[in-house]
This record gives structure tokens, sequence and C-alpha cells, in this order.
């Protein structure tokens, strides 16, 4: 089974942002960046489904600054194959522009699975993956947080999270799949793996990006909230909090 | 022309809540732009009563594209049956939700029209005859403002941000047949197993009750549950400790790596408030925070604490907002 993996270098989620001096980026000084959470979850399912299918190959493919190789090696260390790293930096704004270049690179690859994470936790886009499909032709399920495949490996069956339940979705192999927290449960790399990783290959070449129609205009850090006030101590400071969630803050 | 597309969803039969959000936020667009605001449903035969409804929300027109294929979403020809409409219609804009649905059809959209998407958009205006966004990143962390130079401007709203419009005057809402496209499905969604009676999604809810850590354990989120009965419409929330932990299941989670949530009320339990959580719900409009630490970072952002003993303050305030109610 030949899998691609995509993904994504993303700041830590406990990363206290502060903007940049154009105003329109995060200053990346002192930032630590990590493997997009959601896109471990792809990462092992990939290499779940090759050790089932007992043959195949894991190609890890992202499109970002130099530094993203670094993200890579964590993905070739939990046993990735190889790496292809299309260079852009920054990234597009427009997840149509960054889905074509990545769609252009795995057209041809012979890939039966095209696995994403659902989304990125730092511009929020939740559309790289889907586009991608749309822009190969093939079959597409976000959000999957259950997955079977059947039999000979020619078709699946996945669950995806929504509003108030869990929509059942029937496909056909070749597809593109992106993964929700609770798919699977990530390995951390192993030493040996992280030995190896360091020979695994990269191919690196630049994006071929066209041009970009979401212009970032600005970035700003969200409105503080006012402070706030401790109401009292223990269940006999709930009638208050009563009265004034209805009074003042006028929600109830 | 200068019209606005509004894409709406429906389950069994009626017209999502949050679409007509979407639908306000389209009108907003238009008026913006001097144009219309064209909603299309998709469904089973059978929804024009539900789209008639879309008139007091804000639509001009209403389109009822209807196959029996449609009761449950259809990703392929559902979009197909959109970027139909979004061609002929030439318009200035589209909008969805950015729902489960929403997040899967709007880049199959963008991609059929060649068209960049916005999502997850908290502000719209129009200026120098482009579509200007504002949209939370890194998790609320920051505001992003974008310009969409593209027609028409894909976006999609967050959920609870834009408010549904009831009886909005002069709209006619007259609805007509829209063309279902169909046959053209890679993926078929087969069936939706339904979550427990009732049960509330966290990111569309008005009133959020979340536990994290000080619950000490799942035996004892039926506190968390009962407060969030008590008032009535409201979804239980769990931090990411908890998630992790397997307490709670991962549609609950608030933050970075689960949902980010706008409600009206969100009500904090035994959670100190990792930046990855307060990144999650700090767009509430009001923040009530219970914790027995004094000095936990969830007090920070909230507008009203109660320093104290979940187990005794949860069922006192349970049992206060249901006499409250029932009063």
């Amino acid at each position: 089974m030949k899998i691609a993996v995509c993904i994504k270098r993303v700041p830590d989620t406990e990363t206290r942002v502060k903007i940049g001096g154009d105003g329109a980026s995060i200053d990346e000084a002192g930032v630590k960046f990590i493997l997009n959470p959601y896109d471990e979850f792809a990462v092992e399912e990939a290499l779940q489904r090759k050790e089932k299918a007992g043959a195949g190959e894991v190609v890890v493919l992202s499109l970002g600054a130099d530094a993203a190789q670094e993200t890579m090696r964590t993905a070739l260390a939990m046993g990735c194959d190889r790496g292809v790293l299309l260079q852009a930096n920054p990234i597009p704004a427009d997840g149509l522009a960054v889905a074509k270049a990545i769609a252009a690179e795995l057209k041809d690859g012979g890939f039966d699975l095209i696995l994403f994470g659902k989304m990125a936790v730092d511009d929020y886009n939740h559309q790289v993956g889907p586009m991608v499909a749309e822009l190969l032709g093939m079959p597409c399920v976000t959000s999957v947080a259950h997955l079977e495949l059947q039999g000979g490996g020619g078709a699946g069956t996945a669950e995806r999270e929504v509003e108030g339940g869990m929509e059942v979705v029937g496909f056909t192999l070749p597809a593109v799949l992106t993964c929700e927290k609770g798919l699977n449960t990530p390995r951390y790399p192993a030493l040996k793996g992280i030995m190896a990783a360091k020979k695994k290959p990269i191919e690196v070449k630049p994006a071929q990006l066209g041009a970009a129609r979401i212009a970032v205009k600005a970035l700003a850090l969200p409105p503080e909230r006012k402070e706030g006030r401790i109401v009292g101590e223990g269940p006999d400071a709930v009638p208050e909090l009563l009265r004034l969630l209805r009074e003042e803050a006028k929600v109830l | 022309m200068a019209n606005v597309l509004a894409v709406c969803e429906q389950k069994d039969g009626q017209v999502r809540k949050v679409s007509r959000e979407a639908v306000a936020a389209a009108r907003r667009l238009a008026d913006a732009f001097g144009g219309s605001v064209d909603a299309i449903v998709l469904g089973a035969p059978g929804l024009d009563a539900a789209g008639a409804n879309l008139g007091a929300a804000g639509a001009d027109r209403v389109l009822v594209a209807a196959d029996p294929s449609f009761a449950l979403y259809a990703p392929d020809d559902g979009a197909a049956t959109i970027a139909a409409q979004a061609k002929v219609g030439d318009y200035a804009a589209v909008v969805l939700a950015a729902t489960a649905t929403g997040r899967d059809l709007g880049p199959r959209l963008a991609a059929r029209l060649d068209v960049p998407l916005a999502t997850d958009v908290t502000g719209l205006a129009v200026e120098g005859g482009n579509v200007v966004a504002t949209r939370p990143v890194y998790a609320g962390k920051a505001i992003q403002t974008v310009v969409v130079e593209a027609r028409p401007a894909l976006v999609s709203v967050r959920p609870n941000t834009f408010t549904a419009l009831t009886g909005a005057q002069g709209h006619g809402g007259t609805v007509s047949a829209g063309t279902a496209i169909t046959g053209g499905a890679r993926v078929t969604v087969k069936e939706v197993k339904a979550a427990e009676q009732g049960a509330l999604d966290v990111a569309e809810a008005s009133i959020v009750v979340s536990g994290g850590r000080g619950m000490k354990g799942p035996e004892h989120f039926h506190l968390i549950e009962e407060l969030a009965k008590a008032f009535g419409s409201a979804a239980v929330g769990a931090s990411r400790a908890v998630v992790d932990a397997g307490w709670r299941p991962h549609g609950e989670q608030v933050g970075q790596t689960g949902k980010t949530v706008s409600p009206q009320l969100y009500v904090a339990v035994g959670i100190s408030g990792a930046i990855q959580h307060l990144a999650g719900m700090r767009t509430a409009k009001v923040i009530v925070a219970i914790n027995k630490d004094k000095d936990a970072p969830i007090f920070k952002v909230a507008d009203y604490g109660i320093v104290g003993d979940a187990f005794e303050v949860v069922p006192r305030l349970a049992a206060e907002v249901r006499k409250l109610r029932a009063g």
C-alpha cells in the first residue's frame, strides 16, 4: 500500500502569540515549532495501514520553510520512509494555492491513500486536504475518527464527527482522508527510529505556487477580557452569581 | 449584479440555526454590495415550508434543490449542485456556516469554482469592492484580517457569531425550485449515528458547561451534565486533560486541539485554564469559573468566579438555576 501523509510545521499550542514587525504575522523569535497535532494521527494511521498490508511505502510531504525538514524528521522517526519538502516561505494564506502545489506533486504518485490532519492549529483553515482531493478528482472524507478498510483494500468506511453524532461514509480507494483526534494513538519515535530517520532521504524543491488571492492585511491580538471578579467562596456565593448573570450580564 | 448566496443546511427537514446565521451574514454583505440574498437549501423533497422561513431570516429568494439522495449530506453532488448555482447566479460572495458540513463542503466548492476560501470568519465587511474578513487564528490567540481577492468571495462563518434575524422586513423569501445535480457521488453518507438524545454540540450551544481535572474522575461528570440540563439548552464541554485521560469524548473538547466556542455563557468547572484551553473559549460573551484554587489562571479571564469545591458549588448552582427557570 502506497500512502502519502501531508504534514505541517506549526507553533506549539502552548505558544504565547506575539505579533511580528510586519503587523500581519507572528513574531517567530523564541517560538517552538512542532508537528501539527492532527497530522500525528495521519502519520500514525499511514504507518498502521502499511504495517497491516505488510508492504508498501509511506511518503511524508510538507509545504513550508526549510526548517520544516526538522518536523519531517519526526515523521520519519515515527516510521515514514522518505520525505518531500515543497519549499514556501511564508506559506500562502490562500489554501487553494497551497492545495494546487501539493496536488501537482501527488498527481502521478500512484498513492492508494493520501492523508492529512483535519486542520492545522495555526491558521485553522480546515481546507487543504479536501481541496487536494477535488483537484485530483479523488473521493474524500474529512474529520475521520474511525476507519475501516475492506479486505482487498479497495473500499472503506469512515466515521466522521458531526454536530450531534457520527456520519458513516462509504468510499472507494484511492482516496483522500483528513484525520481527527481519536482515530488512533500516535506512537512516540523510538531512539532507533530517530537514528534511522537521519539517513532517510528528503527531497527538497520549490513549491509551484500560483498567485495567492487571499491577502493578510493585519494580525492583531484579541481584545483583552475585562478583569473579572470573585463573587465569593463556596456554595453560598451561588445566589449572588445568579443575580449577576441575570441583572448585570443579562445572559439568563 | 452584486448578489450573495447563502448555503443552508437542513436536518430532518428543518433549516438549522447556524444556517439562519449564515443568511444574516450574507444579508450584511448584500446590503454593503447593494444586492440581494439568495439562499439555497438541499434536502429530500418536501422542504418548501422550511425554506419559506428563510425570508424572515433575511433571504430575498430561496432555492430548494430537492432530491431523495439529499436527505443526508451529499458531499460530491451537493458541492456540484451549489457550484452550478454559484456559477449561474454570478454572486459577489457565497457564505456557508463553519459546521462539520460547511467545513467539508467549503473547500470542495472553492476547488470547483477556482476561488480561495476564508474559513471560520467572525467579522465581514466590504472595502473597495472586496470582501474583508476577520478570523481567529492560533485558536483565538490572534485575529487575522484578510482581503479576499476573488469573485465570488467564498467564506464560512463561525457559529454563534452572526445573529440570526427574525422577522426581517421587506425580504420576500420567495421559494423556487433549484436544480439538483446528482450521479457524481464519490463518497456516500450511509447514516448518521445520533449521539445521546438531545445532546447539543459545544460549538453551537448558547450555553456551555465544561469540566476539567477538578472533577476528579469520569464518574463525577453527571454533576456537569445535570448543570447543563438545568440551564435548558446547554452543551457539555471538557478540557484536554480529561479528554486525553479518556473521561470524556473528543467531541466535547474545548481548546486549541478541540473546538473553539463562542457561547453566550461559558461555565468552567474545575478547569485551571491552560493557555490552549483559554484560546478555545475566550470569545464567550460571559465566562464563569468555579475552581478551588483562587490562583488558577481561569480566574484571569472569567467575568465571575466562585472559589470553592465543585462538588458543593455545582449541585447548588444546578438547584438554583432550576428554581430560577421554574419561577
